[in-house]
Order: C-alpha cells, then structure tokens, then sequence
C-alpha cells in the first residue's frame, strides 16, 4: 500500500538527519547520554538543533529550554489536528502525543480517507522514532571519535541545518523581511547580552507582527 | 546538575506537554487566526537567529571564519534544491576546507 511505503521512505530520509544532531550535539558538549536521551525524549528536530545550539554557543540552560520550548509550539498545533483523525485515549494518547511531529502529522493529513490518515500517521510516527533515534546514535559516536570538531567542520554543520530548515519557510517577501530583521536584531545583541538571549528576543518579532497581521 | 542535563529534561519535558496539550484541549483554545500567525513566524525568527549566532559569532563577539565558507556551500546547495544531508555535509566540507587553510 502506498502510503505505508511513502511513510517508510520518508521515515528514513529524515532519520538520517539524526545523524547530523548526534554529531552536532556532541560537538556541542553534550554527552552521548544526554544526545540519545534528546531525541528520544524530546524528539523534535528544531528544538533539538536549538537546545543545542544555544548552549553550544555559550547561552544558559533556561535560554535554550526558552527557545527550543517555542519551536516545539508548532507541535501542539498538530496535535490539534491530529486528536479528531486519531481518537485515541489513555496510553495511546501519550504515545501519539510523543510520534506528534511535522513529518507525522504531513503524511497523515495528505491521506484521503481515516483509514489512511491513521495508518500514515502511526506508521510515519514510529518510522522516524526508530530511525532518528537509531542515526543519533550513530553521529554521536562518530563525533565522538573524531576530536577537534573544527578540523572537520562540524561547527559549520550546526548552522547548516538551521538554515535547512528554514530556508523553505521563506516563501514570499514578509517572511524574508522578517528573518532579515531577524538576523539585524540577533547580531546587534550579541556583543551586550549573554549568550542565547540573542535568538530568544527575535522571538519578539514573530509576535509583534504576528499580532497585527 | 550541569546546564546540559538540566537542558535535556526542562526541554524533553516541555517539548512533551506542548504536544500532549495539542491532543487534549477544545480546538477553540488554540485555533485563533493570531496564535496561528504568530506560530508560523514563530520556526522562521528563531532558526534565522541560530543560523546567524552559530555561524558569526563566538562568545559575544562577531568573528567571520571558517564557518562561512561552509554557510556559503550550505546556501548554494539549498539554491540548487539539493538533499538535507547535502547541505549538512556540504557545510561541514566546505568549512573542513577553509579550517585547514587557516581561517
């Protein structure tokens, strides 16, 4: 059936991106613990990435659990979309809240019937879970073993896939506008205020502009 | 407890709840047109905001380094719709590179 073997495709083409946050978490100083126990427990790409970016950057605890906390707001959004496909209760509700992610929630809602919805999201869900955790792993370790991250540029890797991910976002010339703003705004704070208060104040602009349309 | 362990559970726990709040509360709570815009500007002000500290900055100075040379690869992939991993391994050669070279 072809939406179990679109899930599976796309279960491990974006699990190998775990590979990239094993390595970049490590780089990071985070442990290889503490990289595995991310992506199982928080899993959710963005977030990831930016609790370890921030921290790897220099910013505190609270800054990168600020800012990898907002990203992950998008996940309740999909959770709302979800919960009337999925009508699941008790531990089933914990576990699809867990599988709750962009990849999940896109295949599921780009299935015509419930039948369909239900069976792209589980299995996109549990897809990138295994795979993402599995990758992890893997770029934690190689990270691990390779020493001095410089030397073989996995400090340009971090911001890499930050702009990977964004990059699709800018679509027309507001959302340009505003990550221009974005960058003016961090780079002006960087040299008078601790490290990660920088990314979480351009948090300010989303709403600023958010509010007034 | 260092910062990293408490970054992973304040941020494992979160992350959790925000997707646990999702499946649980009346569509209405959530649903307004102005949560859902501040939302979506929400992933593009804070990633453009990582990319632009980890790239250019060290501690709370602006350094231009090696790590420009890879953002340079990183933009020309995305430019060529190249794969994620592309982009990702592009960055880390292209920076490998200009390190070696001594920038």
């Amino acid at each position: 059936m072809s939406v179990k073997r679109d899930s599976f495709s796309l279960s491990f083409a974006v699990g190998a991106y775990g590979t990239a946050f094993g390595a970049a978490s490590v780089t990071a100083h985070f442990s290889v613990l503490q990289t595995c126990l991310l992506s199982l427990l928080t899993f959710s790409g963005a977030s990831q990435f930016a609790v370890i970016g921030v921290l790897g950057a220099g910013g505190s605890a609270l800054s990168g659990i600020a800012t990898a906390t907002l990203l992950g707001t998008r996940n309740a959004l999909y959770g709302l979309r979800m919960a009337p496909i999925l009508k699941v209760r008790g531990v089933k509700r914990v576990i699809a809240a867990q599988v709750t992610i962009d990849e999940s929630t896109a295949i599921a809602t780009a299935q015509n019937s419930n039948e369909d919805q239900k069976i792209g999201f589980w299995h996109t869900g549990f897809g990138v879970f295994i795979f993402w955790n599995l990758f992890t792993l893997l770029g934690a370790l190689g990270a691990k073993a390779i020493g001095n991250p410089s030397a073989w540029g996995l400090d340009a890797a971090v911001p890499a896939a930050f702009i990977g991910l964004v990059w699709p976002r800018l679509v027309d010339t507001k959302t340009r506008l505003i990550a221009g703003a974005a960058i003016v705004l961090s780079l002006a704070l960087v040299p008078f205020t601790p490290s990660g208060i920088p990314i979480i104040t351009t948090a300010a602009l989303a709403i600023i502009v958010g509010w007034r349309a | 407890m260092s910062p990293q362990w408490i970054a992973v559970i304040g941020t494992s726990s979160l992350a959790f709840a925000l997707k646990y709040i999702g499946h649980s509360v009346p569509e209405s709570w959530l649903a307004h047109p102005r949560i859902q815009r501040i939302n979506a500007l929400i992933p593009i002000v804070l990633l453009t905001a990582l990319v632009t500290v980890n790239a250019v900055t060290t501690k709370t100075k602006i350094i231009f380094d090696h790590r420009i040379a890879g953002l340079a690869v990183a933009i020309t992939a995305l430019v060529l719709k190249l794969p994620f991993p592309v982009i990702v391994i592009g960055a880390a050669v292209g920076s490998a590179i200009a390190y070696h070279f001594g920038y």
